[in-house]
C-alpha cells in the first residue's frame, strides 16, 4: 500500500506579536492510498487551517509535505502549485460548489479538460463517472435542478475525475440529512477504495464514524490519532 | 474546452441581454454623433459641391454668402461673363425666411436657380417649367406638391420635392427661379417706397426752394421711378465655371484684377466653410463625442467589472481545480468582447431606423463605423482589465468562505 500523503511538523501562525494565533502546532501525519481518514475537532481547533495547507491553498509557516511521493512543500521550497493540484488533489466542500452554468456532466468534464483530457474522452469519462454516482439520468441537468445530496455526489465525481492521489473534503454533509450524510460518506468510501486515493474528511458528523479507517482529532493546533473517540470527544 | 463564457451568457441570458442593450443604447448615441457631424459637414458643402462652379465671386473683403452676408449688384454677373475663358456665369441668390405655415414654423433657405433644377434629387413631381411662381421643396419642409406658400408678394406652388437638400444651417431647402429668388428678397413694402417718394420730394424741394421744375417733381414723383435710398436687385455671389481649354489658375488671376469683388475657388470656399462655419460644431460634436466614448467605457468596465464580482466564487472554484489563468482571462475577455460587439451590431442595426428621425442629417460612413467599432474592441478589452485583474487577484480559499 502506497502513502497517499504525508505531513510532517506543519506550523502555521495568524497575525504578529501579543495578536498571533498558532493554528497548526507542528502537525504530522500520514494517509495511505485506498483509506479513508476523519479530521474532527471543535471549532477553531485548525482542521480548516490544515486542509487549506494540505490542499496547497495556502502555505504553511514551515514542515514538509509529501504527496503521492511528491514533496510539494519542504520548509519554503514550493512546487507549481496549482499544475500539482489540478493533477493530484481533488475537493469536496459542505457546499458543492458546482459552476451554476454548467450541467452536472460539464462540471465533472471541465475538471478532466482542465487537465489536458480531450473533449471526446472527458465527456464519455464524465458520463461513466456520473453513471457510477447514480447519476446517469440526470447528466444533462443544471444543480439548480438536482437536489443537495446529487449535488454533493456531482461534486465528489468531480474531485475524482482526474483520479487524484489525495481527496480532501470539508464538512462534505453538513448540508445534507443524515441518510444523505451517510450514504455520501460511504460514496467518499468507495471512491477512496476504487480509484486508490487518500480521503481526508473534516466532519462533525459523528453519525457516520464508523465508515473511516482513522481518526484524528484536533485541539489548539495540535493533532492526535484516535482509535476510539471519548464521550466529551463525541459531543 | 467548454466554453465558459458563452455557457455563462446563456445561463444568465437576460442579464446579458439587458446590458448589452444598454451598451448599445451609449453606443448608438456615440455613433449618431459622428453621423451628425458627417452630416453637418455634407450639409454645409452641399451648395458649394452641387453648384459645379469653378470659381466663386463675392462681396469685397468678404468670405462668401456661406461666412457671412455678401451682396454684389446683379450687374456683376454680365462683368464676369465677359472675361475671357468664363464659360458660364449665374447669379447666387441664397437667403433664409422664416413663415408660419398651417400653425406651424416654417424655416426655410430660399435658392434662386439658373436653371429648371432638373439636376437636383428630385424624388416627387418634376422640375421647374415656368419662369414663375414654382418652386421645388425638400420633403423635410413637408411641404406636399401642389402646396401654395405666399413669399414676398406672390404665391408659389410647389412642383417638385428635392431629397436630402438642407442648406448649411439645416434649414429646409425650397428652389425658385432666380427672378422669382430675387423678387423674394428684395420684397419692399408698397408703403416704405411710398414713404421713400414723399421723403425724396421734400428733400428736393428742400435744396431747390424757388426753382422747383415741375418736370423734375414729376419724374420724382412717378411710380417707375426707382426711390435710390431703398436697396435695388442684389445677389450673393456670381458662380462661375472655367471654359474648356482654359486654365483655371489664369481665370482667376483674372478675376481677382476686378477691385469691387473678392474671388475664390471652389475649394477656397469650402475650406472656408468648414473652417468657419463648421469648425466650431465639430469641435463641439467631438468633445461631446469623446465623453460618451468615456462614460461608454467607465460603465462598460463597471459592468464588466460587476459581472466578475459575482463570480468570484466560481473564478475561485476554478482556480482550485486547476484551471490556468488563460480559461479564467479568457472567459472575462471573451463576454466583454461579446458585449462589446453585439452593443455595436444593435446600434447600428437599430440606428438606421432611427437616425432618419433626427431633424438634423445624419451621415453614417464605412471609416468612422470601422473606426468605432475598433475603438468599442478597444474599449470592450480595456473594460475587462479591471475584471481581469480582480479575478487573477482571487484565492482558490475563497472557495472555503
Amino acid at each position: 500500500m502506497s502513502i497517499a500523503l504525508t505531513a510532517e511538523n506543519l506550523c502555521k501562525t495568524y497575525g504578529r506579536g501579543n495578536t498571533s494565533v498558532l493554528a497548526l502546532d507542528k502537525v504530522s501525519l500520514s494517509l495511505n492510498s485506498g483509506e479513508i481518514a476523519a479530521l474532527l475537532g471543535p471549532s477553531g481547533a485548525g482542521k480548516s487551517t490544515l486542509l487549506t495547507i494540505l490542499g496547497l491553498i495556502q502555505p504553511p509557516d514551515s514542515g514538509k509535505i509529501i504527496i503521492g511521493g511528491d514533496t510539494v512543500f519542504d520548509n519554503g521550497n514550493r512546487t507549481d502549485i496549482r499544475s500539482f493540484r489540478r493533477k493530484n488533489i481533488g475537493f469536496v466542500f459542505q457546499k458543492a460548489n458546482l459552476l451554476p452554468f454548467l450541467n452536472a456532466l460539464d462540471n465533472v468534464r471541465l475538471a478532466m479538460e482542465i487537465n489536458d483530457v480531450s473533449g471526446r474522452e472527458a465527456r464519455s469519462r464524465a458520463a461513466e463517472l456520473l453513471e457510477q454516482f447514480g447519476l446517469g439520468e440526470r447528466k444533462e441537468f443544471l444543480p439548480k435542478e438536482l437536489s443537495g445530496g446529487q449535488q454533493q455526489r456531482v461534486a465528489i465525481a468531480r474531485a475524482l475525475a482526474n483520479h487524484p492521489r489525495l481527496l480532501l473534503a470539508d464538512e462534505p454533509t453538513a448540508a445534507l440529512d443524515s441518510a444523505m450524510g451517510r450514504k455520501v460518506m460511504e460514496l467518499l468510501k468507495e471512491a477512496s477504495r476504487k480509484h486508490d486515493a487518500g480521503v481526508l474528511v473534516v466532519t462533525h458528523d459523528h453519525r457516520a464514524i464508523d465508515v473511516f479507517d482513522r481518526i484524528w482529532v484536533m485541539e489548539d493546533g495540535r493533532i492526535e490519532e484516535k482509535n476510539e473517540l471519548t464521550t466529551r470527544q463525541e459531543k | 474546452m467548454i466554453n465558459l463564457a458563452f455557457r455563462d451568457i446563456r445561463y444568465n441570458f437576460g442579464r446579458f441581454l439587458l446590458t448589452t442593450a444598454g451598451i448599445s443604447l451609449l453606443l448608438m448615441v456615440v455613433m449618431g454623433m459622428g453621423g451628425i457631424y458627417r452630416g453637418l459637414i455634407q450639409e454645409a458643402t452641399l451648395i458649394i459641391d452641387r453648384s459645379g462652379a469653378d470659381i466663386w465671386v463675392v462681396q469685397r473683403n468678404t468670405k462668401g454668402p456661406f461666412a457671412e452676408i455678401s451682396k454684389i449688384p446683379r450687374n456683376m454677373e454680365y462683368r464676369i461673363a465677359a472675361v475671357r475663358g468664363v464659360k458660364s456665369a449665374s447669379p447666387f441668390i441664397t437667403h433664409a425666411v422664416q413663415r408660419d405655415h398651417h400653425g406651424r414654423v416654417l424655416r426655410l433657405t430660399i435658392q434662386g436657380l439658373p436653371d429648371s433644377g432638373a439636376w437636383l434629387p428630385i424624388i416627387r413631381g418634376r422640375a421647374l417649367r415656368q419662369g414663375h411662381y414654382e418652386m421645388l421643396a425638400d420633403k423635410s419642409a413637408k411641404l406636399p406638391l401642389g402646396t401654395k406658400l405666399k413669399l414676398g408678394k406672390d404665391t408659389y406652388r410647389v412642383v417638385g420635392i428635392t431629397d436630402r437638400m438642407n442648406s448649411p444651417a439645416g434649414d429646409s431647402m425650397v428652389f425658385v427661379s432666380l427672378n422669382d429668388a430675387l423678387s423674394i428678397q428684395n420684397d419692399i413694402p408698397p408703403e416704405a417706397v411710398r414713404e421713400e417718394r414723399q421723403s425724396r420730394l421734400s428733400r428736393f424741394d428742400r435744396v431747390a426752394y424757388g426753382s422747383t421744375s415741375v418736370d423734375h417733381r414729376e419724374i420724382l414723383a412717378s411710380p417707375y421711378e426707382k426711390p435710390v435710398a431703398l436697396p435695388g436687385q442684389q445677389i450673393s455671389a456670381v458662380l462661375v465655371k472655367v471654359a474648356p481649354g482654359f486654365d483655371p489658375a489664369g481665370v482667376l488671376k483674372k478675376l481677382r484684377t476686378l477691385p469691387d469683388v473678392s474671388v475664390y475657388t471652389s475649394d477656397e470656399q469650402r475650406a472656408i466653410m468648414l473652417s468657419g462655419f463648421v469648425a466650431r460644431s465639430r469641435r463641439q460634436l467631438l468633445l461631446f463625442r469623446t465623453i460618451l466614448v468615456t462614460v461608454s467605457t467607465v460603465v462598460m468596465t463597471l459592468i464588466l467589472y460587476t459581472l466578475t464580482l459575482d463570480k468570484l466564487h466560481d473564478i475561485a472554484m476554478l482556480k482550485l481545480i486547476g484551471a490556468r489563468n488563460r480559461v479564467i482571462v479568457g472567459m472575462i475577455l471573451q463576454q466583454a468582447l461579446l458585449i462589446g460587439v453585439l452593443a455595436f451590431g444593435i446600434a447600428r442595426f437599430f440606428g438606421q431606423w432611427v437616425y432618419p428621425h433626427f431633424p438634423r442629417r445624419v451621415v453614417l460612413v464605412p471609416l468612422d463605423l470601422w473606426a468605432l467599432f475598433g475603438i468599442v474592441i478597444a474599449i470592450s478589452i480595456l473594460a475587462s482589465i479591471a475584471g481581469v485583474v480582480k479575478a487573477m487577484r482571487t484565492n482558490a480559499g475563497e472557495v472555503l468562505s
